[in-house]
């Protein structure tokens, strides 16, 4: 049939064909029949051909061959879908011959203009890659390719590929940070999981932990955010600020906990598991919860991951306990997970609670569960002291349960319960010993002659009676039970030789003779040790201190203890165990890298073709600024900066609107027309801080370039230094300034080892720059490092060394530079100037030249002073700043200018009345001057 | 990623196998064999098993379990996931996921797994887009083909596999223009003996039938939006509107899918629609027991429950049960021990009872349980959250947002009604001690 020349009779035969490879059987000697229909018209005969080829070109590898020159053909076609299938079949051809072939395809359809074929390409990578590892090198130029992609077809897939050739090159992901970050809602699902879990390991890279502040004072308890951050304030002496990409990361990505799909939902809660700080990590509860809404098989794997959660942090599922109580209709290894958490969440509390739901699952009538559910009970009696009692009162009841594991389950747990508090309870071992004669199964009958071996001395007479019971029956006993009752008559001996010596030693007879050769060994030693004979006594001295030596008390403890060296969600942390090609999270970084690295630079932004534009802008303008004064070029770049940011204003601000919900709408929408070079990635930053002082902080409408020396080259012997203030939040510290140092070496030799050395002024905080290995000659580098100047202008000075000398420097900060800009309403403003009346406020007249009373260039007079924010005026000849200062106090400083007809009226006001008088004096020069 | 699929009905027969990679040898299925033996019921196979080479996830559904073969490390609810919408999308095109329809379109569910993964990397799994790719069998179709000799694989790219909307596909063309809401609630409670509510909680889905032309664009707006405690979206729906606006905006996909699932604020009191008065008790000598189940309305807000089934899963030790039911009937399987009792609907005047005894094994010690029962039950017009639409609006062509009133009256026709279903489960009728 498929040499026919109808159509629909091939097609007939092709689904016949593939009925027989579905069904598993072996249909490969019709290879060259079917490989010769390859190049025909209709497109589901030649679907179903490739289906064909796929499955058997690995066997046919010489036939398969001249299927090779139809796909190549087919890769020219105008039909997209058409160029993606040929490559896609190509690809999956597994003969190692065409490699060459393969890797020219990828190449060519990676810039293909169909986002369709290059998500082809994406997947072909990994094909080839796993047909041949050697063309790694040039794979990864073609991931490097895609990864720059604006699509979001691509991103998922080539993320994936990534993962699978190259997890180790960091490095390619920093410039595509920001943007995978911005384009994550709008990826595919399956993509998302894919970059999620990818982002994960390179955050915990790149940024510094969250919670190492927090870590020797935070309880495991959790507390409603704004006790934390009330805490936080008062306890913490060196505030973090959290990197802006690493909050744009979880900003990004926390939508996505409204899934449908259960796999993002759960890679996102597992994101905020490793990377959030402890506050935030509690959003993610709720959407696991409704996870355990979904199937069979979901419920699983999340329950797992909860288990895991709950033991580090019970307060997160604690209110959602109800949701872990046990259905009849679950299956078992989600009721002994369900088991787990609940036994994990127990708490003084609510284990009345939780106690109750435990005695309804005892009586289940799956046995094995009723069996875990004691061990469950034994686990919150040790973790809860007070409870210790009642649960060993509730096992002792179960002890009559007439079902046999129940019993024998109780019995352990109760042994390892008395083995932390022995002497309280004899009453229990008594009754354990009167039950001895009904209980069967082994492993419970050896825990009670445990018992009463190891307490003989609380139960003095009924010990010898058992023992005697035993004596009688010790040959029917199990191998445990026997190795108890050697270990009984050895303990009694020595405490009560008296009564038990004949039998002690017929039982040790009795071991003597016995098959298992453990036991047999166990009795010589035993009698070695206990009965004195005349040579090698040594050891039997200290008998009494071998056998009756206190034993410290079993720890029960969590199954899922141990399993928090995974990473949540996935495979590894499923089975406890390695899987292939699982890769480590790392830990965090106890310094953050250069946050520099993904900067994506204007200038090659706007050399880049015009496709690039729209995606890259929102992330990148938060930095733009930034590189654009550190690299030193002037003005210019700065400006035009910032006429790239207003451009994409309203997108960027759009976004930030809906991502930072805590925001105040009222407050956010006037911040949003000042903040003209902000991006993304800075006001996360403030609104990390703004917690804590009430008023959003944003970040400065003007950075001045004005550089400062600090070493001049001829006093440095070749080595210059200039420094200038960023303006930028500090990232070291909240209450630093960050101060940019350029370091350029005129001399004729390479300087060595940069360091600062030591720090002179007293009551000054510098978070010192990292050391400069080396400086080549006519080279110049940036650095930065935050000073906590305490809100004074006295200059910082320190001792700036390199390799052969030091030389002293000092910082001397300008008024201006002590602030922080904050956002606020104009309502705000009067009320909080209407607060610092009085003493608190300073103000003077100044005349001014009528040209210079228009609002702009008095505007950018004062951005330029001083690091101010600007409020919105309904009045138009007003203008009003208002500036938080950094240091300790975070005290406002307002400042308003009203202008009048030949002059303007200057008002600060502020609780700090020296740095107060010492603005207003900085202001008036610079406003009165010309 | 997935390597392999191999699906597996309940008497242990792969009949069906797909790799995405180079061919995996069905003899690992033997290591999932093994783990069903151990497991007795095919509910607790573990779905991730481990084998020397592979890991097998699986997932059972319709009978059918769907085994994959994974090599490398991957999120485990990523396989999942995947499985569950194949086992969607089968239901989707064949009517139901079962052995024999599978069988039946065997090259349609190659065609289909070939396109949802490449090189077991999801492709497409947006039944809008698949359905351009490889249209649905129908009989007309069929017909069609054989005469024209034309096929039902899509010549060209599908156009939502590129645009902003994957999950729709253009040129929607219909006569009639609806679009139905289907808010279906489930009420999960465990009650104990006294009928006090241990635990209660209410989840709900919104599932749409939505048939319009063109590419409209849909608000749904709620009267009481704040119930809503914890939801889930469709891809379509717009996640800022709903942050900001509580009102689900949209671009819906053609034809069938779930709006949104969402679940009631605990806080809120939920109100259990019936009570139950029930007595089982097993005697110590005579090998006999004793049952008596009255079910009455109760907090049904003027509207009758409808389909009320009790199941109740009795003890291994009771071997018939001799009863007389006042209302519906009533089945005992001796095998399973599973006491079934279909009532119907319930009676506000005569309260159902079913009373009588049940024999026990003799010699056999009495149950130290009581038996728990399950209720099944239905309320149709009712949301029991009092969740409320408020009103749909569509705003037609998305590039002149404010044109689309137009369309309003044009299409018409979308009407939404309101299904409730009930679903009680768990009424653990086993008295508490402490």
């Amino acid at each position: 049939m498929l040499e026919s020349s109808k159509e629909s009779l091939k097609l007939e035969a092709m689904k016949r064909v593939v009925g027989l490879i579905a069904k598993g059987k072996n249909a490969s000697e019709l290879f060259p029949a079917v490989v010769k229909n390859v190049a025909n018209k209709n497109l589901e005969l030649k679907k179903l051909v490739y289906v064909y080829l796929v499955r058997y070109a690995e066997e046919q590898q010489d036939l398969a061959l001249l299927s090779i020159s139809t796909f190549q053909r087919a890769l020219k076609d105008p039909n997209q879908l058409i160029r993606a299938s040929a490559l896609r079949v190509l690809s999956s051809i597994r003969v190692p011959i065409i490699v060459p072939i393969m890797m020219l395809a990828i190449k060519e359809a990676a810039s293909d203009l169909s986002p369709y074929v290059r998500k082809t390409a994406a997947h072909a990578i990994q094909k080839l890659y796993s047909l041949d590892a050697d063309q790694k090198d040039h794979l990864i130029e073609v991931i490097e390719k895609l990864l720059k992609d604006k699509s979001t077809l691509v991103a998922g897939s080539v993320v994936m590929a990534f993962e699978e050739v190259c997890p180790d090159r960091i490095d390619l992901i920093h410039r595509n940070y920001r943007k995978l970050c911005n384009l994550l809602m709008d990826v595919e699902e399956w993509g998302q999981v894919v970059i999620i879990s990818m982002l994960t390991r390179y955050a915990r890279t790149q940024f510094i932990s969250p919670n190492e502040m927090l870590r020797d004072t935070n309880s495991e308890k959790a507390f409603y955010e704004s006790d934390e951050e009330k805490r936080k304030s008062a306890e913490e002496t060196k505030p973090y600020a959290m990197d802006p990409d690493h909050r744009l990361l979880l900003r990004s990505t926390k939508p996505l906990l409204q899934s449908r799909n259960t796999a993002v939902v759960m890679s996102v809660a597992q994101l905020y598991w490793h990377l959030a700080p402890k506050h935030e990590v509690n959003i993610i509860t709720k959407s696991l919860v409704r996870l355990l809404r979904s199937h069979r098989e979901v419920q699983y794997i999340v329950l797992q991951n909860i288990a895991t959660m709950s033991i580090q942090r019970k307060g997160m599922f604690e209110p959602f306990m109800k949701s872990f109580y046990v259905r009849s209709t679950d299956a078992t290894h989600i009721k002994t997970l369900k088991l787990e958490i609940l036994t994990n969440l127990a708490n003084e509390a609510n284990i009345s609670t939780v106690l109750r739901e435990f005695q309804t699952y005892v009586k289940s009538q799956d046995k094995a569960f009723a069996a875990a559910t004691i061990q469950a009970i034994g686990r919150c009696a040790t973790n809860i002291s007070e409870i210790t009692d009642t649960c060993l009162n509730g096992l002792v009841l179960l002890l009559s349960n007439r079902d046999e594991t129940v019993v024998a389950e109780s019995v352990v747990v109760i042994r390892k319960l008395l083995q932390t508090q022995p002497s309280e309870h004899s009453d229990i071992i008594k009754h354990m010993a009167k039950l001895f004669d009904n209980i069967t199964v082994p492993m419970a009958r050896a825990s009670i002659l445990w018992l009463i071996g190891e307490y003989c001395e609380h139960v003095p007479k009924i010990a010898p009676d058992v023992l005697r019971k035993m004596a009688k029956t010790f040959h029917n006993e199990e191998d445990i039970v026997k190795l108890q009752t050697v270990s009984l008559a050895a303990k009694l001996y020595l405490t009560n030789s008296k009564q038990t010596k004949l039998l002690t030693q017929y039982i040790l007879n009795l071991g003597k003779y016995d098959q298992n050769y453990d036991i047999r060994d166990r009795t010589r030693f035993i009698r070695q040790l206990i009965v004195p004979s005349e040579r090698g006594g040594a050891l039997s001295k200290y008998a009494r201190r071998i056998l009756l030596a206190p034993k410290p008390a079993p720890v029960l403890q969590s199954a899922f203890k141990d399993r928090d060296r995974f990473q949540l969600g996935t495979l590894s942390h499923t089975l406890n165990s390695k899987a292939t090609g699982y890769l480590e999270l790392s830990d965090w970084p106890p310094m953050a890298p250069d946050q520099s690295v993904r900067n994506v630079e204007v200038a090659e932004a706007v050399s880049r073709s015009t496709l690039a534009f729209d995606s890259d802008e929102g992330p990148k303008n938060g930095h733009s600024c930034e590189a654009g004064s550190r690299s030193g070029s002037g003005s210019g770049s700065s400006e035009e900066s910032s006429s790239e940011a207003s451009e994409s204003d309203s997108e960027s601000s759009s976004d930030s609107d809906s991502g930072t919900e805590q925001k105040k709408q009222s407050e956010a929408k006037p911040a949003q027309k000042v903040r003209r070079s902000s991006g993304d990635g800075l006001v996360s930053v403030c609104d990390r801080v703004c917690v804590c002082v009430c008023q959003q902080l944003s970040s400065p409408v003007f950075v001045p370039v004005h550089t400062y020396e600090l070493l001049h080259r001829m006093t440095g012997k070749g080595l210059a230094a200039q420094y200038h203030f960023s303006r930028q939040p500090c990232i070291y510290d909240d209450r630093m300034i960050s101060v940019q140092l350029t370091f350029s070496n005129n001399g004729d030799h390479t300087l060595e080892n940069i360091h600062i050395s030591e720090k002179t002024s007293a009551g000054q905080n510098i978070h010192c720059f990292s050391p400069i290995e080396c400086l080549e000659p006519e080279k110049s580098v940036t650095v930065s490092m935050g000073v906590d100047f305490n809100d004074s202008t006295q200059a910082a000075s320190f001792q700036l060394c390199t390799k052969a000398e030091g030389f002293n420097v000092s910082i001397q900060p300008a008024v201006g530079e002590l602030l922080l800009p904050v956002t606020m309403s104009e309502q705000d403003f009067s009320k909080e100037q209407g607060k610092l009346q009085g003493m608190n406020e300073s103000s003077a007249t100044i005349a001014m030249t009528p040209e210079s009373i228009t609002s702009q260039p008095l505007h950018r007079k004062v951005v330029n002073m001083a690091n101010v924010g600007v409020v919105p005026s309904g009045q138009n000849n007003v203008h009003r700043y208002q500036i938080t200062k950094l240091v300790s106090s975070g005290a406002l400083v307002l400042v308003c200018v009203v202008q009048k007809d030949s002059g303007a009226q200057l008002t600060v006001n502020t609780e700090k009345t020296i740095i107060g008088s010492m603005l207003l004096r900085e202001l008036q020069t610079v406003l009165s001057a010309p | 990623m997935i390597h392999s699929l191999f699906l597996i009905n309940n008497a242990g027969d792969i009949f069906l196998e797909k790799h995405w990679k180079s061919v995996i040898s069905r003899s690992v299925c033997d290591y999932f064999f093994e783990a069903q033996e151990k497991a007795m019921e095919p509910d607790n196979v573990p779905p991730v098993i481990r084998t020397p080479h592979h890991y097998l996830i699986n997932i059972y559904r319709d009978k059918i379990f769907f085994v994959s073969v994974i090599q490398t490390e991957v999120p485990p609810l990523f396989v999942i996931e995947f499985l569950h919408r194949v086992a969607e999308m089968f239901q989707d095109y064949f009517g139901d996921c079962s052995e024999v329809a599978i069988k039946d379109n065997v090259v349609i569910v190659y065609e289909l797994l070939e396109e949802m993964l490449d090189n077991g990397f999801p492709l497409a799994t947006e039944s809008n887009i698949l359905k351009e790719l490889i249209k649905p069998p129908t009989i007309l179709r069929s017909m069609v083909n054989s005469i024209t000799g034309s096929s039902n694989v899509g010549e060209t790219l599908p156009t939502g596999q590129l645009s902003t909307v994957p999950w729709r596909r253009a040129g929607v063309k219909y006569t009639n223009n609806e679009a139905y809401f289907d808010v279906v609630e489930e009420i999960d409670a465990i009650l104990d003996k006294s009928g006090t509510t241990v635990f209660a909680e209410i989840q709900g889905v919104i599932d749409a039938c939505v048939k319009l032309s063109g590419m409209p664009d849909l608000t749904l707006s709620f009267m009481n939006p704040r119930l809503l405690d914890d939801v889930s979206f469709h891809p379509c729906v717009r996640f800022k509107r709903w942050e900001s606006e509580r009102v689900l905006s949209f671009i819906p996909p053609d034809g069938n899918f779930r709006l949104m699932s969402y679940h009631v604020n605990a806080q809120n009191l939920v109100a259990i629609p019936v009570y139950v008065r029930q007595n089982i008790s097993f005697f110590e000598s005579g090998s006999s027991g004793r049952l008596d189940i009255t079910l009455g309305p109760k907090q049904t807000m003027g509207k009758t429950v409808e389909c009320v089934v009790v199941t109740v899963h009795m003890p291994k030790v009771v071997l018939n049960a001799n009863l007389t039911a006042t209302q519906g009937n009533y089945t005992y399987d001796p095998v399973t021990k599973i006491l079934v009792w279909d009532i119907g609907k319930l009676n506000q005047q005569k309260l159902p009872n079913l009373k009588g005894s049940l024999s026990l094994q003799s010699g056999a010690p009495k149950p130290e349980e009581n038996p728990s029962l399950n209720i099944d039950l239905k309320i149709q017009q009712l949301a029991i959250s009092g969740l409320k639409v408020n009103r749909l609006d569509m705003y037609g062509e998305k590039y002149k947002p404010f044109k689309g009133v137009k369309y309003v009256t044009k299409a018409g026709n979308h009407g939404h009604f309101v299904v409730t279903n009930w679903k009680l489960h768990n009424i653990l009728a086993s008295p508490f001690y402490v």
